[in-house]
This record gives structure tokens, sequence and C-alpha cells, in this order.
């Protein structure tokens, strides 16, 4: 149930992210869903991909720091109140989500969200049975 | 000029009677010191075992130079010279490692230390009727308690306001209509640059006086403060290992400091060769403490470079004056009137697990004050993948910095490779304020 996100560490200097998305782009990694976090001084680039462990080892030997992370991808309907429907699950359920980001698909009129909890085990729980589609590893690839 | 003395008698001394005073003085501080275990040891090494094997002030220079190093391999109780009951004070400065310097203080001594800060505040034409707002440390900072001493011996109404609160410092300018002030040359122009947020002017002040010190700073900068404020400024020096504040002050003539020579035996050597230098040379200060008695220091080197000045002063002391510090012989940084050694930060540094063994320390201005900025760079395989997990870095490297060198600077994390690396000797200290 769980997707690999690959977590980046970028000092606050100009041109870093877009070499980190010329690095994947050249090595045919292609990004399925992105934010970042950043604070005042630097960034954490979240990123979800067709291809995780290549892409990580690609990063690593390229000098970046980088490390794989445990989140959770559900499909919901591109439609207003998607998101809210999910949420409202988590919150019945008094999963805490620590942070989550959101792309549309583009061959179908779903969206992807990805979330990062707290409690990973208890999120899982709370989706079983809710007729959410939780998105697999592999299905990720195939997007 | 009106020319007002403390002690007249001594301050204007002819340099015989000066010399004698000094002979005795220094049979004394020899006599405590041989009771401290690190004069012991020193002293009887070279055969010195009582005062009066010192017969005139050239046997001083039989006895040897003490450095920080020492202060630091002896801490903390390897310099005091009596029984630790009769110790009423202590006070702490930065060494060049974790470890800090310790001085002791007998009542005695603290009584000495505060004649001779009266000294100076009266050299400068201060009194009774003045309000005196002290804008420097208290706490293990000597700059604070110092002046305060003196200040109320004098009579002068005290404000012991400390450091920071920038709005609180113009307040109570304000409301106190304070006549004094004492603080680094920095603060003072920062304050002034925040004057007009505070809704204040300098017409709304009565300050009449600065005394300026704990930081190096141009003749320049002074003359800035005496045109913003609209008043006189003068130059203090003096370091913990010498009591604090007190060793020289500025007269009304404000031509460069008188330095007590009845309290302090000053020499001018060359730091590479240890030789002695003629007044007007310039090199390291080298000071002998003549009135502490629970820890003797003598011919402690400063690091500080300066010359004297041994031309007579119209003020009629006869004591030299010290010219104003020119610079550092080693790698010491004064951040806002704080010293700061980066071998402290470099130790707080490596010990902590998640960052490399590559840093920076820069220092720069920001408006009139000095900021400094250590940068690490984080190891890769720490990262677990958490913005939070650095911020919590980040703070947590913060508060040790903190915690060893008594300031707040600003904590960067970096990528791995991209601080620069130096070829041979890593050049670890990036200093873009502009030189005096």
């Amino acid at each position: 149930m769980k997707i690999t996100q690959i977590s980046i560490f970028l000092e606050n200097r100009k041109g870093r992210l877009c070499e980190v998305c010329s690095l994947l782009g050249d090595n045919g990694i292609n990004i399925r869903a992105l934010t970042i976090a950043e604070t005042e001084s630097f960034g954490v680039l979240r990123i979800v991909v067709d291809r995780s462990e290549a892409a990580v080892e690609l990063l690593k030997s390229k000098g970046f720091v980088a490390n794989l992370t445990d989140v959770v991808a559900v499909e919901v309907g591109d439609e207003p109140g998607g998101l809210a429907a999910v949420l409202k699950i988590f919150a019945d359920n008094d999963v805490n989500v620590e942070y989550m980001y959101g792309f549309v698909e583009k061959f179908s009129d779903k969206a992807l969200l990805v979330f990062r909890f707290e409690d990973t085990a208890l999120a899982q729980k709370s989706l079983t049975g809710s007729g959410i589609k939780v998105v697999t590893e592999e299905e990720i690839k195939g997007l | 000029m009106e020319v007002n003395f403390w002690n007249k008698e001594v301050e204007t001394a002819d340099r015989a009677d000066l010399e004698k005073i000094q002979l005795e003085k220094l049979r004394e501080t020899v006599s405590w010191a041989i009771r401290s275990p690190f004069y012991k040891r020193k002293l009887s090494r070279l055969g010195i075992n009582c005062a009066e094997q010192i017969k005139s002030l050239d046997d001083l220079q039989r006895i040897p130079l003490a450095t920080k190093d020492d202060l630091r391999q002896n801490f903390p109780r390897g310099l005091m010279a009596v029984e630790p009951q009769e110790i009423v004070r202590m006070h702490s400065s930065s060494g060049t490692t974790g470890i800090p310097t310790v001085i002791y203080l007998t009542q005695d001594d603290i009584n000495n230390w505060t004649e001779l800060v009266s000294r100076c505040i009266v050299a400068t034409g201060a009194g009774r009727e003045d309000i005196f707002q002290n804008m420097m440390g208290y706490g293990l900072f000597t700059g604070g308690l110092g002046l305060h001493y003196g200040a109320e011996r004098v009579g002068m109404m005290v404000i012991p306001i400390g450091g920071g609160n920038t709005k609180k410092q113009i307040q109570m300018m304000k409301d106190f209509q304070t006549t004094v002030v004492h603080a680094t040359p920095s603060y003072l122009l920062h304050i002034h640059s925040v004057l007009a947020e505070s809704g204040v002017s300098v017409k709304d002040l009565a300050i009449k006086k600065a005394y300026v010190g704990a930081e190096p700073h141009s003749e320049n900068i002074r003359l800035k403060i005496e045109e913003l404020y609209g008043i006189d400024a003068y130059n203090s020096y003096g370091l913990s290992e010498m009591n604090g504040p007190g060793v020289a002050f500025e007269c009304v003539y404000k031509a460069s400091m008188h330095i007590w020579e009845d309290a302090y035996i000053v020499e001018i050597i060359d730091p590479q060769t240890g030789e002695r230098l003629e007044d007007g040379q310039q090199g390291e200060l080298v000071l002998t403490n003549l009135i502490r008695r629970a820890m003797p220091l003598m011919r402690y080197r400063t690091r500080d470079l300066a010359f004297l000045i041994p031309d007579k002063c119209q003020c009629g002391r006869t004591h030299r004056r010290l010219s104003r510090i020119m610079g550092r012989t080693d790698d010491m940084l004064i951040i806002n009137g704080v010293n700061v050694f980066p071998s402290q930060i470099e130790e707080v540094v490596m010990k902590i697990p998640e960052v490399g063994t590559n840093y920076l320390i820069q220092v720069e201005k920001s408006g009139a004050l000095d900021k400094l900025t250590v940068k690490v760079e984080i190891y890769s395989k720490m990262f677990l993948g958490e913005a939070s997990q650095l911020e919590k870095l980040r703070a947590k490297i913060k508060e040790e910095l903190r915690a060893s060198i008594m300031i707040n600077p600003v904590v960067e994390l970096h990528e791995p490779g991209f601080l620069p690396v130096s070829q041979g000797k890593a050049k670890r200290v990036v200093d873009e304020r502009p030189k005096l």
C-alpha cells in the first residue's frame, strides 16, 4: 500500500532545483508528483517518480542528499470535494496528516493525492473498506 | 579645560615615584604568586623562591610570559593564590576551546579595581551629578560590573540595564535623562539608527558622554558617535585577565588612553621574538597585574597589538598613554564586544555527528552591528527526508554554539561539497567587516 517518495535536501542556491530535474530528465526518469517544503534557508524537494530505486541511486551518485520516504498515494475523482472526502475519513479516524500534495492525471479524470502520515498503519486501516482507491507502486510506474 | 582627579597624588606622581610603587608591588605580587601552584612551579624552576630576589624592575624579565593557554591548562584553580574562602567573586572569559578562563578576586582586589574605574570616570569629567546607563553585559562579563562598581563609588546614579533590549534602552535614556552611557561603539551607532522608530530624537536625550570599548574601532567611528549624539566619547580598554575595564581610559583631552602604571606594568614586545620594544613601536601588549592578590598574573600576553605614547599629556597625568588597539596577534574575533575564538566554534561543530567537517565562519556588518553566520555541511547519510529534522538540527547547532560562545549566531545548513574548500590550510573565517 505504501509507495516511495524521494526527499532531496536542497540548499537555497539558484539553479539547484533545475539541476535535479535536468538530471532526472536526462536519465529518462519521469516525475509523477512533486512539492517543495521550504524554510528560510533551505528546501526539501519531495518527488514521486516512476522508478524510485534507480532515481535515488542516480541522485546520490551525483552528490545529492537524497533519501526514500514511505508515503501513501490515493486516487480520487478530479472534481470539487474529492480531496475533502478523503480528509474526512482521516479526521474521523484520528489519522494525522503530516503533509500532502496533489496532481491531476492525464489519461483519466482522476487526481493523485500523496500523503505522509504520522502513523501510516493507522491511515491504511482507515482507508480499508472506505471505497477510496489506494495506488500501488506498480500502478505509479504505469501512470 | 577643567581637569579633575580621583587620586591626584598617584595620577600625577613623577616617574621615579611610580617606579618605586611598581617595584614594591611587584615584589608583593611575586610573594603572592608563589602561593599558586602554577607560579610555584614556574618560578621555583627559575630559582625564584621569594620576593626579595626581585631587586629591580629589570628582574621582571626573569619572570616568564604567561598566555591564555596557561590559564586554560590550569583551569580552574591553578593560578589561585589564596584560600578559596577569601575569594568573593569570579569572572569568566572566552577560552580558546570550550574551557573558559576564570579570574578570582578578593574583597580587597575588588576595591582596588573599583578605585581604578573611579579614576577613569573622574578623568572624563563625570561625577556625582551624572546619571549613568550601563549598557555593557553584566553576569560573567567584567564590562558591566566593573563600571558599575566604579560609577557607584563616584556617586553617579547607575541604571544597571546591561546589554540589549534596545527599545528599553532608548526609553530609559529619555525617562531618566541619562547623561553618561557605557557601551560598545557599534551598539551606540545601532541605537542611533533606530531612535526614530521609537519616536525619539537626540533632542529628547540628555547624553553628554559615552564610554566606548570592548571592540576595536577607528577614530572615525568615535567621531561619528560624537557627531550623531552631540557628545564626547572616551575610549576604554580592559580585559578580564587584568580584572576588566579600568586598565586604560581617556581623559578629557581624548588623546589616547592613560594606562594606570601603579596598577599594571606595561611592556610592548615583538610577538615573534618576545623582545621588548621602545615606546612608539607597535607590538604585543604584555601586562603584569599588581593589584590582584587572589590570582596574580604576570607578564600576560594580551595578544592585542598597540604602542605606547610616552609624551606628557596636557592633563598632567604621568601615566603613559596606550594607543587604540590596532589588531590581534591571534585569530580571536570580537563580535559586538564579545570575544569569540574560531576554535570554540570548531569544537562545537565537530561534536555534532550530523554535520561534516567542512564549515565556514562568516562575519559581516548588519547595519551598525556585527553578524556572525556559521555555515555547515550536512552528512548525506543523516538525512531522513523530513524538513523538520533539519530545522531541529539547525536549532540544536545554534543552541550548542550559543552555550559555548555566548552570542546568537545565524546557522546555515549546506549540501556537502558546497562550502569553499581551500588549498593548503583551511581558511575557516571570512571577515567581511571593513578594516579599521
